[in-house]
């Protein structure tokens, strides 16, 4: 049987609600439709806003899945009505949605997934806010920690991403003519995530993100011929030759809850260097023979979590972990390590500056980079 | 953790919201869309707006057209009010009194980089626009990429089209609003097929285009960061915070100070940051460590660093104060153990800055 070519993912991504995602995306499908390809709609959230409407007008709505959870009834994207109608193109809105529980998927990007594994077309919106990589900044400038969020690699592996851009103001003024929301729920919206100064800051983290996205796009096939410039036949990807072409970033783990900002940032800087990454935690061997404890779940959480970051992750054995490490990372051709600024509260002192010197101390010929976590700003 | 402060706004400051307040006053706008190419549909946005701002009640003329357009933006024209321009010497000029005598709200100026003939009231349309503003009628302008003058030659050396008129970056950053259009690339060709050579490469022109489409997006956010702290000075806020990365390189004479600049400058490039070089002001200083250093900054500046030069007895202190006032998210520094009297190994500069910096990176570099 012939191999079905995976689908095509084109993103629109913005920076809040109401900025117009979802209504470019719907120009885009009925100018496809219009040049004749099969296009339907899985999933679109009109909000009630009449523009949006009208675009929907006009193209095949594959119903919506019921889902009765508790008391109430939900409505999700039917994946299997959409592979069973299989159209060239279908239309996905917001990317980052959580499904609803006892669905087959958690997210609904990884329902999308399924129709791109199938060979279906997908366009779809998200904001900027979503994106895993961003969380602690995001929370840093809003005071809001997003949930519903989105591992940077699933944007990544997107075909293309187009930015949605509108002005703060003119969003503001769509937001107090009632065009994105109810009126009480526009007011609360500008009370909180909706003040001018955080519009302003997402929508230059959108810009930039998108810019990224175009920029590694570029580069992929620049990078592919450095290297099979510089690869010698028959040598491993990790000789010290490739490895010096090439940043790779070493993430130390620790059941500390700061860890998850640690592993989000060392993700983000190895995409933007378009560096390797993966995350180490040293266990010593009393930990090993001990019963699992909040700790060891803590730290198997955050294992996962990097996982699903697409980080390989690995545990060490030893005493003197900073010495495992920096050992570890020179074999590993690591070119620079991430380690936690620890709290001089809250977590014991041998285990956060101690071992935090000893590891720079170590790692002499290294990069050592220190993350502090990020506070949240006062309110503006 | 910005904090509000009682502070006085130094001179310029003050010029600037002088400045901002003046234009409030007179109640014109300038809005800008920026396109990354011909073709992204920043002509149709920009109508259409027009064209909703009417329908809502504005008073709306059209103030300039492109020469050829598509029928879907005839269409819209249609439904607007057009002052054609005048054709002075072959080249089209906003006929300006008559649009100052008409006096609309808004006025819709499709296609800013035009230079006027002589004996025009002015060299430039986007300065005929200045006049339309302070006759306090607002603009809504559209603009191309490769017409903005500092992004000209890197514009051209993708496209090989040179341009002669140009729009300059500071009208843009000017600007009350700017809004980026972006489209997928290949919408865009569909779109101005017409004007590409039947032998051009498609996979070129692709390519051609995504370059294009990173420097407009960098260059709109590039707008909006100044457009943020402009919001954050005038509303007293101290910056301690931003969207972008920023990247702070602090050289000493021991530091393998090169490498780091040369670090900072490709960190920067990829995050598409801003990059900062500093150094302590030190008297006394050896002849030796003075040469070093000089053609360090001279590094620096030729990485595109704005060169920073720090006072104070205490460099952790300075190099604190300067990067919460700029919003500096990454630290970059030199262990500075020498063997010997210093050998209090991570006891000194780099031990204090990473127990103090809060809320950025502090990344150590091996000498």
């Amino acid at each position: 049987m012939a191999q079905t070519r995976r689908g095509h993912l084109k993103m629109y991504l913005g920076y809040a609600a109401g900025v117009g995602k979802t209504y470019k995306m719907l120009e885009e499908a009925l100018e496809l439709k219009h040049q004749g390809m099969d296009v339907v709609v899985g999933y679109v959230e009109p909000h009630g806003r009449k523009d949006t409407i009208a675009k929907v007008v006009g193209l095949e709505l594959v119903p919506r899945r019921k889902v009765q959870y508790k008391t109430a009834t939900f409505e999700e994207l039917d994946t299997d009505a959409i592979l069973q109608r299989h159209p060239q193109v279908c239309i996905v809105d917001e990317f980052a949605h959580t499904n609803v529980p006892g669905s087959e998927r958690t997210k609904r990007w990884q329902d999308v997934q399924i129709l791109l594994d199938a060979g279906i077309d997908v366009l779809t919106t998200m904001n900027v806010q979503h994106l895993e990589g961003l969380n602690d900044q995001i929370w840093q400038i809003t005071g809001v920690r997003v949930r519903e969020t989105v591992p940077d690699w699933v944007v990544k592996d997107a075909d293309e991403v187009i930015m949605t851009d509108l002005t703060p103001r003119a969003l503001l003024n769509r937001l107090e003519r009632g065009v994105v929301y109810a009126p009480d729920k526009a007011r609360r919206a500008m009370e909180n995530f909706f003040q001018e100064s955080n519009l302003v800051a997402l929508r230059e983290m959108a810009l930039l993100q998108t810019a990224h996205e175009v920029e590694v796009r570029q580069s992929t096939q620049d990078e592919v011929e450095d290297v099979l410039r510089n690869l010698k036949p028959g040598a491993l990807a990790l000789t010290p030759q490739a490895a010096s072409q090439k940043e790779r970033i070493l993430i130390h783990v620790t059941p500390a809850p700061a860890s998850a900002a640690l592993i989000r940032r060392g993700r983000r800087v190895a995409d933007y260097l378009h560096a390797d990454c993966f995350a180490v935690y040293v266990e010593s061997e009393e930990d090993s023979k001990r019963a699992p404890t909040p700790e060891f779940e803590a730290l198997e959480k955050h294992l996962s979590f990097a996982r699903n970051l697409h980080i390989e992750t690995r545990v060490l054995q030893g005493k003197d972990a900073a010495k495992v490490l920096v050992d570890f990372a020179r074999q590993q051709g690591v070119t620079q390590i991430f380690v936690m600024r620890t709290h001089e509260n809250g977590w014991p002192h041998i285990f956060g500056r101690d071992l935090l010197r000893q590891i720079v101390h170590l790692a002499r010929d290294m990069q050592v980079t220190i993350v502090a976590e990020r506070g949240r700003s006062a309110k503006l | 953790m910005a904090k509000l402060t009682e502070q006085r706004p130094d001179p310029n400051q003050l010029l600037r919201q002088v400045q901002a307040e003046e234009q409030e006053q007179r109640g014109s706008k300038l809005k800008i869309f920026l396109g990354y190419s011909e073709g992204v549909g920043k002509s149709f946005r920009m109508l259409d707006e027009g064209r909703r701002r009417r329908e809502r009640g504005e008073d709306v003329v059209v103030g300039a057209v492109q020469p050829k357009v598509p029928d879907e933006i005839n269409s819209l024209l249609q439904s607007l009010e057009v002052i054609s321009c005048k054709t002075i010497a072959g080249v089209p000029v906003m006929d300006l009194s008559s649009i100052v005598a008409r006096h609309p709200q808004v006025c819709l100026v499709d296609g800013l980089a035009y230079d006027n003939p002589p004996g025009s009231a002015h060299a430039t349309r986007w300065q005929d626009v200045q006049e339309l503003l302070a006759a306090g009628i607002s603009v809504i302008a559209s603009v191309n990429l490769q017409f903005i003058e500092e992004r000209r030659d890197q514009v051209e050396k993708i496209t090989g089209k040179h341009v002669t008129a140009t729009v300059p970056l500071s009208f843009l950053k000017a600007a009350d609003e700017i809004e980026l259009v972006d489209a997928p690339p290949e919408l865009c060709m569909v779109r101005a097929a017409q004007g590409t050579k039947p032998g051009s490469v498609l996979a070129t022109r692709q390519q051609h285009l995504s370059e294009l489409r990173e420097i407009a997006l960098v260059l709109a956010a590039d707008v909006v960061d100044h457009q943020l702290e402009a919001y954050m000075r005038s509303h007293g806020i101290e910056q301690l915070w931003g969207a972008q990365e920023r990247i702070l390189v602090y050289i000493t004479p021991q530091a393998s100070s090169s490498k780091m600049i040369e670090s900072g400058r490709r960190n920067a490039e990829r995050f598409h940051g801003e990059l900062f070089v500093a150094y302590l002001d030190q008297p006394g200083i050896t002849a030796k460590d003075q040469a070093a250093l000089h053609s360090n900054l001279s590094l620096a500046r030729a990485a595109g660093a704005q060169v920073v030069t720090l006072d104070g007895d205490d460099p952790v202190d300075a190099i604190l104060e300067f990067a919460k006032a700029r919003g500096v998210t990454q630290i970059f520094v030199g262990q500075t153990s020498d063997r010997g009297w210093r050998d209090r190994l991570f006891g000194t500069t780099v031990d204090d800055l990473v127990r103090v910096a809060q809320g950025m990176d502090v990344r150590i570099f091996p000498k």
